[in-house]
């Protein structure tokens, strides 16, 4: 249809729509958070009939966490329309429980759940590798190496969802995701209407029923098998015998950056088996094995590829990896690094002499009301020496560093209620949670219930600045004037609710209201509310 | 044909205006161009980095090798620094900002800095901040970094102002003509 200019999440977005997407529904979490933003933009456009091709309306949500809105595509792929779910790799551990067992259902509007890999950690608690995942339901997955492939495959999954009625994956990462060049588009195609699943037991997954249906996917991963084998996405180009290359998704980019200079330096290319769908082509990796002297397997994440091929029990030639450290085992891949992993000296670059440029660590924004909050929070502390300050993720994790040096735990969304609960519940006394207002309406609450229903002495403090600000300011799910009622709904005595403005102007205030609170023997909560600098600045220039 | 450009700065210096004012350019002149940002946690004050690939045939690797950058275009003294590795040894030029932003103890004395970018081949230290008021705007000091460089990079300068106009035209005529200016100042910096 044309050409654009697209970073990785806007071409999957793009691709969605063009597929007749009906409902999409996601928690922002770097690095994927553009993948809803550009939906929601296209269907703003669309509402004002700015969208080429595009005739009906699409749902384009923000949710609570990963987990309710994996389970809202779910139900919209039930009422029969293509749905589509995104989300940042450890989200996809929230969404654990929906994701495997929407293997078992019977999948009727196509599902696609995109899930945004960080190897490298750019912005991220660890570097977990969706495509375990995928293999782990049972489910097939795609993997772009460019954002004309993310494009393709996304609309490309659509279809295969359907077909074998089952749940899709793509894995991006961090640099497909953030990256831009031109993608060509197709024509759009038109929605489906709203069609429920066929009558019967497909979706109700008593024992009974999933035993059955865990036996209907066992049964299909022989055709996905074949698939895969069959796949365009995974080529097979036999060359020089005396090395064998596999890359997945965007390795191939880095290899293809080297192939030139390596040419030059053996005389021919080595043979290659790229992988970009998988469950993984295991006959092709075995006919590459078997041309070739030498295996080095290429993939960015954990060595999901190189760990197969390796097996148990030794398989005679040599095979180069992670495991054997020819690549490296942490951190993502680069030009850099598969250039030493084909063996091809390192380019001349320039050095700093004398200097060793240090890090520049981020930073709260000047004005940013946590550091205000941090301020009051330290020195109502400062007459605990025994205390925990259990914090979660957000800005607000910035103030492990100096020079607040404030918290002293950040795990997984949610955790500060729950890890503070549980020092509380053994005797460490006073314990704090700090925790941001969208982190408390993706995992907190539940942690808080159990705080009420065990009685537990412990402080919540939640940092409520009516936004998403690390990923850019998106709104919170409830705006913040909910957060009281909802606070007093699930039990918090209202006595030991307090709300304050998080100001240096209200410090001694504040300070007063949080020793209160640490002495009260019970569950308490105190809400420093102001707005974050970036959502304000955003809301102006709209 | 191609050049590779390593954008670097503080967050919120503009460098990703300067990166799709490059990109534009080099588009409207045939290039097949490749953009790779780091976003997340470095809004806040971190370092931000940018990678920019122009080539006439698509660049493979959305990351710059080592090596392997014509230029390094920098916001920051110490962050044209940290990314020498990746400039090509003998030909790479790096254009600078001089002034230091100072947001973190760490930060080495200035003169350690200057004295490490004046070491270098080839490079050009302007103060872009200096340049950009002379212009009528300090906001716009990105904008005379992409004038200072408007001399290597592989597209007309006017490709480039057409570019700018395209990328500011939302923001009335009046941020136009400011940036323009700027990006004038740049390039008498560098003739
Ligand atoms: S984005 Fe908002 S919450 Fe985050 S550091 Fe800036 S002001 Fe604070």
């Amino acid at each position: 249809m044309g050409f654009e200019t697209l970073m990785g999440d806007e071409a999957i977005a793009l691709a969605a729509v063009h597929a007749g997407l009906g409902g999409a529904f996601a928690y922002p979490g770097t690095p994927s958070t553009e993948i809803m933003e550009t939906l929601q933009e296209l269907a703003s456009r669309q509402k004002a009939g700015k969208l080429e091709g595009v005739a009906e309306p699409f749902a384009a949500q923000w949710c609570a966490n990963e987990k309710t809105a994996y389970e809202s595509a779910l139900g919209s792929s039930f009422a029969g329309k293509r749905s589509m779910t995104s989300m940042k790799h450890v989200g996809l551990n929230v969404a654990m429980d929906p994701f495997v067992n929407s293997a078992l259902v019977k999948i009727n509007g196509g599902l696609v759940v995109v899930v945004a890999d960080d190897p490298g950690m750019h912005s991220s608690q660890d570097e977990q590798d969706s495509r375990w995942l995928a293999d782990f339901a049972r489910v097939p997955c795609f993997e772009p190496a460019d954002q004309q492939e993310a494009y393709d495959m996304t609309r490309e999954a659509f279809d295969l969802s359907e077909k074998m009625e089952m749940p899709v994956l793509i894995r991006i990462t961090t640099r497909l995701a953030h990256s831009r060049s031109v993608v060509e588009t197709r024509a759009p195609l038109p929605q489906g209407g709203v069609k429920k699943p066929a009558p019967g037991m497909d979706w109700i997954l008593m024992p009974a029923v999933a035993r059955r249906r865990w036996h209907e996917l066992l049964g299909k991963q022989a055709e996905l098998r074949r698939m895969a084998e069959a796949s365009p996405a995974n080529p097979i180009a036999k060359a020089d015998k005396r090395l064998g290359v596999i890359t997945a998704g965007l390795a191939r980019q880095y290899y293809r950056e080297n192939l030139d200079d390596l040419v030059a330096a053996r005389g021919s290319a080595p043979s290659h088996l790229h992988v970009g769908f998988y469950p993984i082509p295991e006959d092709k990796v075995r006919a590459l094995y078997e041309a070739c002297d030498e295996i080095l397997v290429i993939e960015d994440g954990y060595p999901l590829i190189e760990r197969l091929l390796r097996g148990i029990v030794a398989p005679g030639k040599k095979i180069m990896g992670k495991e054997s450290g020819e690549i490296p085992y942490e951190g993502e891949l680069n030009p850099d690094t598969v250039r030493a992993a084909l063996g091809l000296p390192a380019r001349r670059g320039l050095a700093v002499k004398e200097l060793s440029p240090p890090g520049r660590p981020p930073q709260l924004c000047m004005g940013c009301p946590h550091a205000d909050s941090y301020g009051a929070l330290k020195e109502a502390l400062k007459d605990h020496p025994l205390h925990a300050v259990m914090s979660d993720i957000g800005c607000y994790t910035l103030g492990a560093l100096p020079p607040y040096n404030a918290i002293e735990t950040t795990v997984d969304m949610g955790a500060s209620i729950g890890m503070a609960r549980g020092a509380a519940e053994v005797g460490l006394k006073p314990t704090v949670a700090v925790i941001g207002d969208s982190t408390f309406y993706h995992s907190g609450l539940s942690n808080l219930v159990d705080a009420v229903s065990h009685g537990t002495n412990m402080t919540v403090v939640i940092l409520d600045n009516d936004t998403t600000g690390m990923t850019g300011a998106q709104p919170t799910i409830l705006p913040s004037s909910r957060l009281e009622p909802v606070l007093k709904g699930v039990g918090v005595a209202p006595e030991h609710i307090k709300v304050l403005r998080a100001h240096r102007n209200e410090h001694e205030k504040n300070v007063a209201a949080i020793k209160e609170e640490l002495a009260y023997e019970g569950p308490s909560v105190i809400v420093l509310v102001r707005e974050c600098i970036e959502a304000l600045k955003k809301a102006r220039k709209a | 044909m191609n050049y590779d450009i390593v954008l670097c700065g503080v967050g919120g210096q503009g460098g990703i205006s300067v990166s799709v004012v490059i990109a534009k350019a080099a588009m409207a002149e045939g290039l097949r161009v490749k953009q790779s940002e780091v976003h997340g946690m470095s809004q806040r004050g971190g370092e931000v980095l940018a990678h920019l690939r122009l080539a006439d045939k698509e660049p493979a690797s959305p990351m710059i090798p080592r090596g392997a950058a014509a230029l390094i275009l920098s916001f920051e003294p110490l962050e044209a620094l940290r990314y020498l590795p990746w400039l090509e040894a003998d030909k790479g030029q790096v254009i600078t900002a001089t002034s230091p932003l100072k947001n973190m103890p760490t930060y080495p004395e200035t003169e350690k800095v200057m004295a490490e970018l004046m070491a270098l081949p080839n490079k050009l230290l302007l103060d872009a901040d200096a340049l950009a008021r002379e212009a009528g705007n300090v906001k716009t000091a990105n904008m005379v970094l992409v004038g200072a460089a408007a001399k290597y990079l592989p597209v007309k300068p006017e490709s480039l102002e057409k570019a700018i106009r395209d990328q500011f035209a939302r923001k009335g005529e009046a941020v136009v003509e400011a940036n323009l200016r700027a990006f004038e100042h740049g390039r008498r910096a560098n003739p």
